[in-house]
């Protein structure tokens, strides 16, 4: 019988709906012509331009300085939630903290934006990068603890008592112990928050201030007033970033971590 | 030394649930003492309170001559191997043994000379460099053992260390476990609820129920004379007889009537409802008419189809023999007695293929010595609801370990 091509015709499909626009993306930016259309030369113009262009990476400097904090706090944050919802997840109060916690994960964001909005300026505080930064944190902790929750499912807590009985006090329970075994969890949930972070538009819409704005605001101001070739050079070079660390942290999941240990490399040399 | 170990009026609720109920005990240095109690006798709590788990509402723990009932566990010089056995998942074989050394900051030369001569009494020097996930779970057990011992602790607590491995594998450990401490020579705090466990491996046993100590001894004190009725039944296979004293013997009498020219005031015959009557030696004072019950534990009884002859204090009397297990050592045989069915072992010291085995339904004589009775305190009913059913114990005997003591 011959094998049926139903999976590849999907597989191809798939692809192509998925990176076609991507493709044609990444073609129009070596694109000398002004407004897409018609391809005049291939040339380097817009990625020159793009080095000239200081507000483009003052946004992306924005950008990562808020997805690298928003991401470092929503780790601690959020492994501790998920610690509390782990431990005393029965009680009412956790249960409640729970639904909050969860709520972000489904809330439409331009209520989280409209509403971190008008809480700010209720508040009277300025619009800018710190509160970008408290409104990315609201959602990616979410994320953050969402993970760690499901990492600690299968964690057995009879080794935090195995090593207070091993004589290691709090502290060092907690960074030889505790963090290396979530480690995977709360590093998977950082991720996936700095991801979410850097391209989130809608929200950091809502509550950006002048003098704050962050690359997805820029690009799509860029779209309105600008030269959308220079988007595309832009976006290339994100997407060359991205597949980058993809790649990066792939290798590095399976590498594994290479242990250097003295008395490791006495046993190896000791066994010819 | 003497009060080595010792608990002090300890007492632990969880709410309106009393975990440990004013218990006092003392483990002398260098033995394997067991807790031992059905689950949810309070064992466990005991346990984690030595090791600093748990605080105990009231009580003093002392440790060395030392309190240490406020102590966390970091700061006691115990070492406990868990259930689950809690193995750190990140680290190697080498690293989790070497995680107690480590923290207490000893110097590099020394963790490493420790770790090895462990290793090597586990053996356990090729799977050093793997993880916990790599190893079987004897391994695990004994890297476990490891990293509790090689911290060199006061006393070595063990919570149901066995309970996950297999039966075999679990017989193979006991064995190990008695090894390593005849070469350690730490104490041992051992608490399962597995009796056979337990009378195999310890020294003295502390049988509990409801947050008590019900009985302490050695083995052989627990098996042959249990204090009550629940330690009788908990501990291995028994038979009880509710009876009141008819007489205290003046004479030795047999059952059957007739008159022995032995003199003596230490038996008493027992009127058991629904049943002949039976002598027994008196394990303690008592009186005409008072109530008394009697636990005969399987391997007393001789069980034969000829009627044995009448011999001072021996019990004779007639069933029929209603189930029989062959077990090859040994065959239990449940025969009934009027009301009662009375569970019977015959060890087979003789090749058995020569003889002609009891089979069911025969009628056949079971005899045993007054002697080989003991009298004990009954529980209530309700007490003797939580008797483990004796389905359960067919095959999980205890008896041999018992004569190797």
């Amino acid at each position: 019988m011959k094998p049926s091509r139903f999976p590849l015709v999907v597989t191809w499909a798939v692809l192509i709906f998925f990176y076609l626009p991507i493709v044609v993306l990444v073609v129009q930016s070596f694109n000398s012509a002004r407004f897409g259309g018609g391809w005049e030369s291939t040339s380097l113009k817009w990625y020159r331009q793009l080095l000239k262009e200081p507000s483009i990476w003052d946004a992306l400097m924005n950008t990562l300085i808020i997805a690298t904090t928003a991401t470092a706090a929503s780790m601690v944050l959020g492994t501790s939630a998920a610690f509390a919802l782990h431990r005393y997840g029965k009680s009412l109060l956790q249960r409640l903290h729970f639904s909050l916690i969860y709520t972000p994960l489904v809330l439409p964001e331009i209520l989280m934006g409209l509403s971190m909005l008008l809480f700010f300026v209720a508040i009277n505080v300025e619009l800018g990068l710190g509160t970008i930064f408290v409104a990315h944190v609201t959602f990616c902790l979410s994320y953050v603890a969402m993970t760690v929750l499901a990492r600690l499912q299968d964690f057995d807590f009879s080794v935090i008592e195995a090593a207070q009985d091993l004589g290691a006090g709090w502290w060092t329970t907690l960074w030889k112990v505790l963090v290396p075994i979530l480690a995977p969890g709360i590093l998977a949930g950082g991720l996936l928050a700095f991801t979410l972070s850097i391209d989130d538009f809608v929200i950091s819409f809502f509550v950006a201030g002048p003098g704050s704005t962050t690359l997805p605001i820029k690009i799509y101001s860029m779209i309105k007033y600008g030269s959308p070739p220079l988007i595309n050079a832009l976006s290339t070079l994100l997407l060359l970033v991205t597949f980058a660390s993809v790649a990066a942290s792939q290798h590095l999941a399976r590498k594994g971590e290479p242990r250097r240990d003295p008395s490791r490399a006495r046993i190896t040399m000791a066994q010819p | 030394m003497s009060n080595f170990l010792h608990f002090e009026n300890v007492s632990k609720h969880y709410g309106e649930v009393k975990a440990v109920d004013q218990v006092t005990l003392t483990v002398e240095q260098g033995e394997i003492f067991s807790l031992l109690g059905p689950s949810g006798c309070g064992k466990t709590t005991l346990l984690r309170i030595l090791a600093g788990f748990e605080q105990p509402d009231s009580g003093r723990v002392i440790l060395g001559g030392k309190d240490v009932t406020d102590l966390p566990p970091y700061e006691r010089k115990v070492n406990t191997i868990f259930q689950s056995y809690a193995l750190f998942p990140h680290l190697s074989v080498w690293d989790n043994i070497a995680f107690g050394l480590k923290v207490a900051k000893r110097p590099r030369k020394e963790i490493n000379d420790a770790v090895e001569a462990i290793l090597a009494m586990i053996q356990m020097e090729d799977h050093a460099w793997k993880k916990p996930d790599q190893i079987s779970g004897g391994q695990k057990q004994r890297v476990a053992i490891a990293r509790a011992l090689v911290n060199k602790p006061q006393v070595l607590l063990l919570d149901e260390p066995l309970a996950a491995l297999d039966l075999k594998l679990r017989q193979r450990m006991l064995i190990e476990l008695d090894l390593i401490h005849d070469e350690v020579g730490i104490t041992f705090l051992y608490v399962t609820h597995d009796q056979g466990e337990a009378m195999s491996l310890s020294d003295r046993i502390a049988v509990m129920r409801d947050g008590k100590i019900e009985q302490l001894g050695t083995p052989a004190e627990i098996y042959e004379a249990p204090r009550t009725s629940f330690v009788a039944a908990f501990i291995g296979d028994t038979n009880f007889f509710d009876g009141v004293v008819a007489e205290p013997l003046e004479k030795g009498v047999v059952l059957d009537g007739m008159l022995s020219a032995a003199l003596d005031k230490d038996y008493s015959r027992l009127k058991v409802e629904d049943f002949p009557d039976v002598e027994c030696y008196n394990d303690k004072q008592i009186r005409q008419g008072e109530k008394v019950f009697l636990s005969v534990r399987p391997e007393k009884f001789r069980i034969s189809r000829e009627k044995p002859e009448a011999r001072p204090h021996l019990n004779i009397i007639q069933g029929m023999v209603e189930d029989v297990i062959y077990l090859g050592s040994q065959t239990k045989y449940w025969v009934r007695v009027a009301d009662y069915q009375i569970s019977v072992i015959r060890q087979h010291s003789r090749f058995l293929l020569d003889e002609e085995p009891i089979e069911w339904d025969e009628q056949v004589w079971l005899s045993w010595h007054a002697d080989d009775g003991f009298m004990m305190e009954k529980y209530s009913e309700q007490d003797e609801a939580l008797l483990p059913a004796p389905p359960d114990k067919v095959g999980d005997e205890v008896e041999p370990e018992v004569e190797a003591q």
